[in-house]
């Protein structure tokens, strides 16, 4: 690929990108959704404390594993099986600003459940993002099925399914994990490590240092990566879905990396963790890795930046005064949709 | 006799408790260094040290069959599962495993095991997180289950449960931790399996368990002042149901309502309808009337959820229509 010809690199530095398949543009978009994702969540935990929405549950700080994973995908047609923290999952997938504020203002335009659904529990049919779980790992064993649905269709559909570390303590991980192994399922199980579940740290969580060391009880590979590093993980996701898709079954990829706000606007993170211990993750964050990779590429300066941000900050406020303005669901619509209708 | 909220009085009851019996512990996810995701066990790790009040992964299954496991062994595990809505996950463990084992086992195992868990909605927590299903526990034969409503029976029902040498599923609830109320100084116990004439009256009873109470006393007291004078039986313990309190309540006012914040299909207030009719038909001057949440997941948006879940005026025009 030629995309980066002609531009200024600094001395050293190495491409990466290119022998991914990946052009500037891509790595624009990328950082894009990173920002974005960013600004979303940041503007909802606002709302929350102006006491205008209940609840807000988000994933600040692992966008890049979340971008990394969600890009290898091919939107409209692979299924995306989504936890609670991945916003960045979600606008990958092709959600917009706006589907994400309905949902959190519980409106009755929200695209996901028209005001039923939490916020945070990402659904969107027509984009394939698949509506998930409070109580977590159920949604792993779906990504089973629908991969193996997808098998036996003769489609060459792959499902990917994002989680927590913690969720790797569940029975529902186990369960789905060992079924997908003897099913050569097309899947990839998307880990990612952000070291608490709530307030247990991940030491004492499980006895093994890395949630990928799991995957050899299940005859797949388990792939450790770097999950604020945006190209690591999307290497190792690249190799995975093709590995799917060409009918070799399932991976698990570990992407390490760190949620930089509490569990939820319910949560006190002072009880479990230190600050200091906060600070340090946030500079070593994902935006923050992919902003320095692209600079040193000559993919990235201020100028880009401001952009970038006033992009981001116009969609976020469209989004949030749509939403403000949209209606409620009416109390007469209760019993809509308790039942399924194909 | 001092004041306390219902979420203090639980805490003192694990502390004396633990104080009494070495064999006492606590088993639960947030339950130790987080001290609880609702403040329960605040204190408890400081003082008796991580043996003894043991964090958990995620793992529901594990928590409640290892504490089924510490039980037959004769210890006297209290499990924390952090919503009744997570018990689903390990539902197996409570009941083919916790509620059976002392029958299964000839009665040379018993299952000395409290699950503390706290169930019921109305904080838009959304379907996953706001049900009620501590009736299908009580369905159980092996189990007890049981719903303080005051900080009082907080502390005694929590103590005689943890006394208690079968598996007892302790049914708390969101709205009633900062509920404040006196606590007697010094030792006491609750009984389990005893109803409670919260107010007494003549005209109608209203019979309610957990937050559902708090709806019965609201109405109550609008009722009162339409010269309605209501009679509220707290149901308290759901297995073992006092069927004598509940039908000599209603021998006594003629007319029954029954409020619950679960669903009304084959729920609390269905047995408690036909409890009435086996044993107090004659008795009764107006079909008995269930108030009971509507028949939906729980809808996340606050409209929708408020329209879900039963409110006093529901109770009350219930009430109204069995003396009508």
């Amino acid at each position: 690929m030629a995309a980066t010809q002609g531009q200024p690199t600094v001395a050293g530095a190495v491409d990466r990108h290119t022998p991914l398949g990946l052009t500037p543009d891509d790595l624009k978009r990328m950082y894009y959704l990173m920002v974005l994702a960013r600004s979303l969540d940041e503007r909802m935990w606002i709302l929350n404390r102006q006491g205008k929405v209940a609840f807000v549950i988000s994933g600040q700080g692992q966008e890049g594993a979340q971008v990394g994973s969600a890009y290898a995908l091919e939107p409209g047609k692979d299924f995306f099986v989504p936890y609670y923290r991945d916003l960045t999952v979600a606008l990958t997938a092709g959600m917009t600003a706006r589907d994400l504020m309905l949902a959190l203002f519980a409106r009755a335009e929200d695209p996901a459940s028209g005001g039923r659904q939490m916020p945070g529990h990402y659904g969107h049919r027509a984009h394939n993002v698949v509506s998930g779980s409070s109580p977590i790992a159920t949604q792993i064993p779906h990504a089973v099925g629908i991969a193996m649905a997808s098998k036996i269709k003769g489609e060459d559909v792959v499902a990917a399914a994002w989680f927590g570390e913690a969720a790797s303590s569940k029975g529902d991980f186990h369960e789905a994990l060992n079924f997908a192994g003897l099913l050569k399922a097309p899947v990839v199980f998307v880990c990612e490590n952000n070291r608490y579940a709530i307030s247990v740290p991940e030491t004492k969580q499980m006895p093994v240092p890395n949630v990928a060391d799991k995957a050899c009880a299940y005859g797949f590979p388990g792939v450790i990566t770097d999950g604020n590093d945006v190209l690591d993980v999307y290497g190792a996701m690249k190799e995975a879905v093709e590995r799917a898709r060409r009918g070799d079954g399932p991976t698990l990829i570990e992407c390490k990396t760190y949620r930089i706000v509490p569990h939820s606007s319910d949560d006190d993170e002072s009880r479990y963790r230190s600050k200091v211990e906060v600070e340090e993750w946030k500079r070593k964050g994902p935006i923050e890795r992919l902003r320095a990779y692209m600079e040193s590429q000559g993919i990235w300066d201020e100028g880009y930046e401001r952009e970038v941000r006033e992009r981001a900050l116009s969609e976020v406020n469209d989004a949030t005064e749509y939403a403000e303005r949209a209606v409620s669901p009416d109390a007469v619509t209760i019993l809509d949709n308790l039942f399924g209708r194909v | 006799m001092a004041t306390k909220t219902y979420r203090e009085a639980l805490n003192e009851a694990l502390r004396e408790e633990m104080h009494r019996d070495p064999d006492v512990f606590i088993i639960g996810e947030e339950v130790g260094k987080f001290e609880g995701s609702y403040r329960v066990t605040q204190g408890l790790l400081k003082e008796f040290g991580p043996m003894r009040v043991k964090d958990a992964p995620i793992s529901e299954t594990a928590i409640i069959g290892s504490g089924v496991g510490a039980a037959m062994l004769g210890l006297r595990p209290v499990v924390e599962i952090m919503t009744i809505n997570f018990i689903l996950v390990g539902i197996d463990q409570v009941v083919s495993n916790a509620a059976k084992i002392s029958y299964m086992f000839g009665g040379r195992a018993k299952v000395p095991l409290v699950i503390r868990t706290p169930g019921g909605g109305g904080h838009q927590l959304g379907a996953q997180h706001s049900q009620s299903l501590e009736h299908w526990f009580a369905h159980i034969p092996g189990m007890k289950v049981v719903a303080p409503t005051t900080p009082m029976e907080a502390k005694g029902m929590l103590k005689a449960s943890i006394r208690d040498d079968n598996p007892v599923l302790f049914l708390e609830n969101l709205a009633l931790y900062n509920l404040r109320g006196d606590v007697p100084d010094g030792e006491y116990e609750v009984p389990l399996g005893r109803a409670d004439i919260k107010r007494e009256g003549e005209d109608i009873s209203i019979i309610a368990h957990s937050r559902s109470v708090q709806l019965a006393l609201q109405a109550a007291e609008k009722l009162e002042q339409d010269g309605v004078s209501a009679e509220v039986v707290d149901v308290r313990s759901l297995r073992p149901l006092d069927r004598e309190t509940i039908v000599g309540s209603v021998r006594k006012t003629n007319r029954a309502v029954t409020v619950e914040e679960g669903w009304m299909s084959y729920g609390i207030g269905a047995e408690i309808a036909a409890t009435l009719v086996d044993e107090a038909f004659d008795y009764l001057d107006a079909p008995i009337k269930r108030v009971a949440g509507r028949e939906v997941p729980m809808p996340y948006s606050k409209v929708l959820e408020r329209a879900a879940i039963p409110s006093a005026d529901d109770v009350v025009a219930a009430a109204r229509e069995a003396l009508a």
